[in-house]
């Protein structure tokens, strides 16, 4: 059977609700931009760009205006289809999967049940890792149709590493989907009522949660770009607007992997010791939540060394997949033994 | 814990360096378990993290730059100053190409005149009718300033040299004359 979606609002509120969504979503990325320079400077005793409008809250409009008017080039080896799909391949389904994260439950506006997500399909994590797979194709494409050695190495880095991780990283959310016996998004949000996955799931989540930085090439996993060895990795060849969808999607994606580990670990948009505040606060509480995760991205960022590639290789496959596993196969048992 | 073998130390130069007690002891043990090794690499990790985020908690170190300025040493070279005496007003340049002589990288061009009683231009017999230096060329070395016996050319403060074009850093006898805008800080003693 194909996933069920559950619509109940008319059609009209899901167009409003998915430009809402489109608007303030996308919003978030200059956000998080300008955020991780300021903290990668503070991490490093520095300030960070400062120059463009007060505290260089313009520099991201600045970046993207200067990338927007570059000229579009491509190398003479490259193959012109292939180049121009990929950066649109990596930045739609970012947005894809953005789609899902839900911001809050049903609220009645004027009479009207809207629910405070995208779309609320009953296949929720499934999802995000189906648009996951597509999005390697972005990096994938991109390092090889630009016809250069170094964007053909962090492509093939990116394709193991990406195959390597997600394998971890979904049986890491295994744990959680036996735990509260739904896949879909909203569901697991309101299963952790009484307790938040983080607590039962500790493992699980610190599983996801380095996995994510693989999935996301974030350091200390960014060995797709590994700037000093392979000058950009497989964004090397773009310039301009190419490269700003590269760049816009991976930020994206470490919002939506926030959003991912907000909704499954932390409770989503519940907040503890029994506060229920009106549901207008509920989008809020789980921008809070994302952004402490965005945070976390950075501190990472900010300390840890990249690895090598066989550390790397070794470490996801001897010391992640065993210990996701475990975690699986032991909540598995604990489930089905208090069932 | 002085570990070196005595026989040895003594067969060596006598003016070689002696460890003595600096020896570092060095321990091996096992290669740590794949438990003990993870354990290790979570700790570090948390480790380096809590060191960051102090980092994070400082102020930073910044200076930026061109509102405020690392002051330089009295000592510091930087864009030549020409003199005058102070009660008569008269330049101390003779006009004798010592300084050009001495450039090593052959920026100074000095050409002499000399001096009658209408137009008095230095206290010696001679002045300097032309006297430029090739801001592009110079390497800031202050070979001039030694070379020169009346201290009429000094080393001066100034770092912030950079101009539109090559012909804008030749700069003539006036412009080194002239008293340069103040700014760079001095540095103050002992800080």
């Amino acid at each position: 059977m194909i996933a069920t979606v559950g619509y109940f609002e008319p059609w009209w509120i899901q167009i409003i609700k998915a430009i809402v969504i489109f608007a303030v979503g996308l919003q978030l990325v200059p956000v998080v931009l300008l955020a991780e320079r300021k903290l990668l400077g503070r991490f490093q005793s520095r300030y960070g760009p400062n120059r463009v409008g007060p505290y260089g809250a313009m520099q991201p409009l600045a970046d993207i205006l200067k990338l927007l008017t570059k000229e579009q080039f491509r190398p003479t080896t490259s193959i012109g289809f292939l180049f121009a799909l990929a950066p649109i391949i990596s930045i739609l389904t970012a947005v894809a999967a953005f789609a899902i994260i839900p911001f809050g439950n049903t609220q009645d506006i004027f009479g009207t049940k809207v629910g405070l997500y995208g779309i609320d399909v009953s296949i929720g994590p499934l999802y995000v890792f189906a648009f996951g797979g597509v999005a390697f194709y972005g990096i994938m494409l991109g390092g090889w149709s630009s016809g250069s050695k170094y964007s053909f190495l962090g492509a093939m880095r990116g394709a193991a590493q990406l195959i390597s991780y997600e394998v971890s990283q979904g049986l890491a959310l295994v744990g959680v989907v036996i735990t509260a016996q739904t896949l879909s998004l909203t569901g697991i949000v309101t299963a952790q009522k009484g307790m938040w996955y983080v607590v039962p799931q500790l493992f699980g989540f610190l599983i996801f949660l380095v996995a994510s930085f693989a999935e996301t090439n974030r350091a200390p996993f960014d060995l797709t770009e590994a700037d000093a060895e392979l000058v950009g990795g497989y964004n090397t060849e773009f310039g301009g607007g190419r490269f700003a969808s590269y760049y816009f999607a991976e930020y994206l994606n470490v919002i939506v992997v926030s959003g991912i580990v907000t909704t499954v670990f932390l409770g989503g948009w519940l907040l503890p010791f029994g506060i229920h505040p009106p549901g207008w606060v509920d989008p809020f509480v789980v921008l809070f939540k994302m952004s402490l995760i965005t945070f976390l991205f950075i501190w990472v960022r900010a300390t840890l060394p990249r690895l090598r590639y066989d550390q790397l290789m070794s470490f996801g496959w001897k010391v992640l997949l065993p210990l996701a596993t475990l975690n699986t196969l032991i909540t598995a048992i604990v489930v089905v033994a208090t069932h | 814990m002085s570990t070196v073998d005595e026989n040895a130390t003594a067969s060596l130069n006598v003016n070689a360096w002696s460890p003595g007690e600096d020896v570092i002891e060095v321990r091996r043990t096992p290669a740590p378990g794949p438990s003990r090794s993870a354990w290790r690499i979570f700790v570090e990790t948390v480790r380096g993290m809590a060191t960051t985020f102090g980092r994070f908690r400082e102020t930073p170190v910044t200076v930026q730059y061109p509102e405020e300025k690392t002051p330089v040493y009295p000592r510091f070279r930087g864009r030549h100053k020409l003199h005058r005496f102070e009660d008569t007003g008269l330049e101390k340049c003779v006009g004798c190409s010592l300084c050009a002589a001495a450039c090593p990288a052959d920026c100074i061009r000095v050409v002499a005149a000399e001096n009658t009683p209408e137009n008095r231009v230095s206290a010696g017999e001679r002045y300097a009718a032309v006297y430029e230096i090739n801001l592009s060329r110079c390497i800031f070395c202050g070979y001039c300033e030694i070379a020169c016996p009346f201290d009429a050319i000094t080393m001066g403060h100034d770092y912030e040299l950079s101009d539109y074009d090559r012909t804008d850093l030749i700069f003539t006898k006036e412009m080194l004359l002239a008293e340069p805008l103040e700014r760079t800080p001095l540095r103050n003693e002992g800080e």
